[in-house]
């Protein structure tokens, strides 16, 4: 088992290393001539103008990620729960089962209110 | 040992990063960077499934939220709050307390060896005792989330 | 000795995933040329012109690359160097550590040693696969945010929310492999589908959960924000959505991510779906055909066999991706979020409620 971690390791360093070069490649290799055009932050032709502040929140992103969260946990619940499934026969499925039903209410109140709309 | 002493200061550095960096976005990375080596922790505990789990939920979404409300809200840097002198007292106490606890803690226990059975830790054996003798506690988790999520619902589309 | 090949497979993992990716790179441009009835890019030569020659073929293959790869990295004004350089790198990073858990081979006998091909054998490998997923929205976010321009942030938080919602439909997916297999370990489950149903059909994941596979497809291409889910960055309308403000190497970098995705896509599919390196009725030893009729073959042929068999699929269904790509229109942002909150959440758990009945109603309609 350490062996894996190892290989994590290992592989994590490898595909780090790969990956900086791959990002810095263009920084090492490319000219740098800084002009005030090219810095500009592309807004087709104008100049931006004001700060990058959002001043009206879109709060359907914070739902979308709340429920990506509580979905997210319910999931890797599940995970463990498949995995040791047929140890526990019909029991584990019903104890499943009212698990994912009391989250399927949350889903269903959740889209009766509206809340995945227009996202 | 070595792994766990470097594992432990790159956490703790990185966990200063996200208390005493200026801008919210950094601090944020910091923190998914400790969530990240404290994973890496578990691991060495033999805690595998919590690690990836850890990683799957805390580092993988939670922390993709607070991303979202940081750039959303577009926090700017921090401005260094003058606190009021009691307030700084009190926190100060506060941490030297647990400090203290933790201390007492670790020095008490140590040299303590609980003999571990071999199947500690692996996806099985948290599986089939989360589903037999803990079932109940699970159960009311569902229902944490419902309401969390139900919650989450009604205070966003309120008319404020 | 054991160092040295757990090295040699991480590295054989990596490039292997590096070959794909650009292969990918010139097969969609061709591709797509084919799909459009066109020719595509076919010039390209040295410093001007050297040869008398055009090199057609290596045109994307090399020149592409090396061109962006020298191109001046330009980072707008405002923006965080440091998060600049690390949107690309946390953008394709984890897909690169993703393949390490892919199996590609059964195992190698060379040497009086057994070597598992497979880079990394983790026995949580599926969650390895999640976890790493989940880490991939960090390079889009970040990204939007690193340019300090509000299109490419709105561009990045859009592209992250639609990331996220994929996201659950394509883990419950996996759960319902998870299942019928009842391991989270890949090479297990690859092994475990060269098992044959009824003596003559090989226990492929397909034959067991077609449900799955269609949302897992479905879902890793919304993941990887590829058409008909492109709209972050939507070519013909947003410039290039969160990934605008970045030249040069950063640039490939984030297309290079895209394709990579499209080839772990097509990596879990295989393995999960469609035996990974199994090939029908081929065992250690030869085949071993149902009629009676069997095949001695010596080892290192089955191996490579079985890699060969590997790679067939994973390409297959790269060239299906592309296919899909260039056929169907674009979806609606609304669209594409009420596809994965309100269609296929509900389909998967409908998927994962009728297998675990069906698991434990009938004895034998689960591989073990």
């Amino acid at each position: 088992m350490e062996d894996s971690y190892l290989a994590v390791l290992i592989s994590a360093g490898l595909c780090a290393l790969v990956v900086a070069i791959m990002v810095g490649a263009s920084w090492v290799l490319g000219r740098r001539s800084p002009n005030r055009a090219k810095a500009a932050v592309f807004e087709a032709g104008n100049r931006a103008v004001g700060e990058v502040k959002t001043h009206r929140f879109p709060v359907k992103f914070y739902l979308t990620a709340i429920l990506f969260i509580v979905f997210d946990v319910e999931v890797v619940f599940m995970y463990p729960w498949a995995v040791v499934f047929r140890r526990l026969g019909w029991f584990g499925l019903a104890e499943m089962a009212a698990f994912v039903l009391v989250l399927a209410v949350g889903l269903a109140y959740v889209w009766k209110v509206g809340a995945l709309e227009w996202d | 040992m070595i792994a766990f002493w470097l594992l432990a200061i790159l956490s703790v550095v990185s966990a200063l990063v996200v208390i005493l960096h200026r801008s919210p976005v950094y601090c944020a990375l910091a923190l998914v960077n400790t969530l990240f080596l404290i994973a890496a922790m578990f691991v060495m505990l033999d805690a595998h499934l919590v690690a990836f789990l850890q990683v799957i939920v805390y580092a993988g979404a939670i922390m993709v939220l607070f991303l979202f409300v940081i750039m959303l809200l577009s926090a700017g840097d921090e401005v260094r709050l003058e606190g009021r002198g009691g307030l700084r007292l009190a926190a100060t106490l506060t941490v030297a307390a647990l400090a203290f606890e933790l201390g007492a803690l670790v020095v008490a226990k140590r040299g303590e060896n609980v003999a571990l059975p071999a199947s500690f830790g692996s996806t099985e054996a948290l599986a089939e005792r989360l589903f037999t003798r803990h079932v109940l506690p699970f159960e009311i988790t569902s229902l944490l989330l419902m309401v969390a999520v139900v919650g989450a619902v009604v205070l966003a589309r309120r008319k404020a | 000795m054991d160092l040295l090949i757990i090295f040699t497979k991480c590295l054989v993992a990596l490039l292997l995933v590096l070959q794909v990716g650009i292969l990918l790179l010139w097969v969609e441009r061709k591709g797509s040329a084919l799909i459009q009835d066109r020719v595509g890019a076919n010039r390209a030569n040295l410093f001007g012109g050297i040869l008398p020659f055009n090199l057609g073929i290596v045109n994307t293959l090399m020149a592409d690359p090396l061109k962006l790869f020298t191109k001046e990295d330009i980072v707008p004004e405002g923006a965080d160097h440091f998060l600049h350089w690390l949107a690309p790198f946390l953008a394709l990073f984890p897909l690169f550590l993703t393949f390490a858990v892919i199996p590609f081979g059964d195992v190698l006998e060379v040497g009086g040693r057994t070597i598992n091909l497979q880079a990394v054998d983790l026995n949580v490998g599926i969650l390895f696969v999640l976890a790493l997923v989940s880490m991939g929205v960090y390079g889009v976010v970040l990204g939007g945010w690193a340019s300090n321009s509000r299109y490419a942030l709105l561009g990045g938080i859009r592209g992250s929310a639609q990331m996220i919602s994929y996201e659950i439909a394509m883990g419950l997916a996996l759960v319902a492999v998870v299942l019928t297999f009842g391991t989270l370990d890949l090479q297990q489950i690859v092994r475990a589908q060269g098992q044959l149903m009824w003596g003559v059909i090989p226990a492929w994941g397909v034959f067991y959960q077609p449900l799955a596979l269609v949302i897992l497809f479905i879902a890793g291409m919304a993941e990887s924000k590829r058409a008909p889910f492109d709209l972050p960055e939507a070519e013909s309308e947003l410039i290039a959505g969160f990934f605008t403000e970045y030249s040069g190497s950063k640039q490939s970098v984030f297309m290079l991510a895209d394709f990579v995705e499209v080839a772990i896509v097509a990596a879990l599919v295989t393995t999960l779906f469609f035996g990974g390196w199994q090939v029908p009725w081929l065992q250690r030893d030869g085949f071993h055909f149902p009629g009676g009729l069997s095949l001695a073959l010596p080892s290192l042929l089955v191996t490579l066999l079985q890699v060969l068999s590997f790679l067939l699929k994973l390409f297959l269904f790269c060239w299906l991706q592309i296919l899909i790509r260039w056929s169907l229109p674009r979806l609606r942002y609304d669209q594409l979020m009420n596809l994965g909150w309100k269609r296929l959440l509900p389909i998967a758990l409908v998927n994962v409620a009728i297998s675990a009945v069906l698991a434990l109603a009938l004895q034998g309609w689960t591989v073990r």
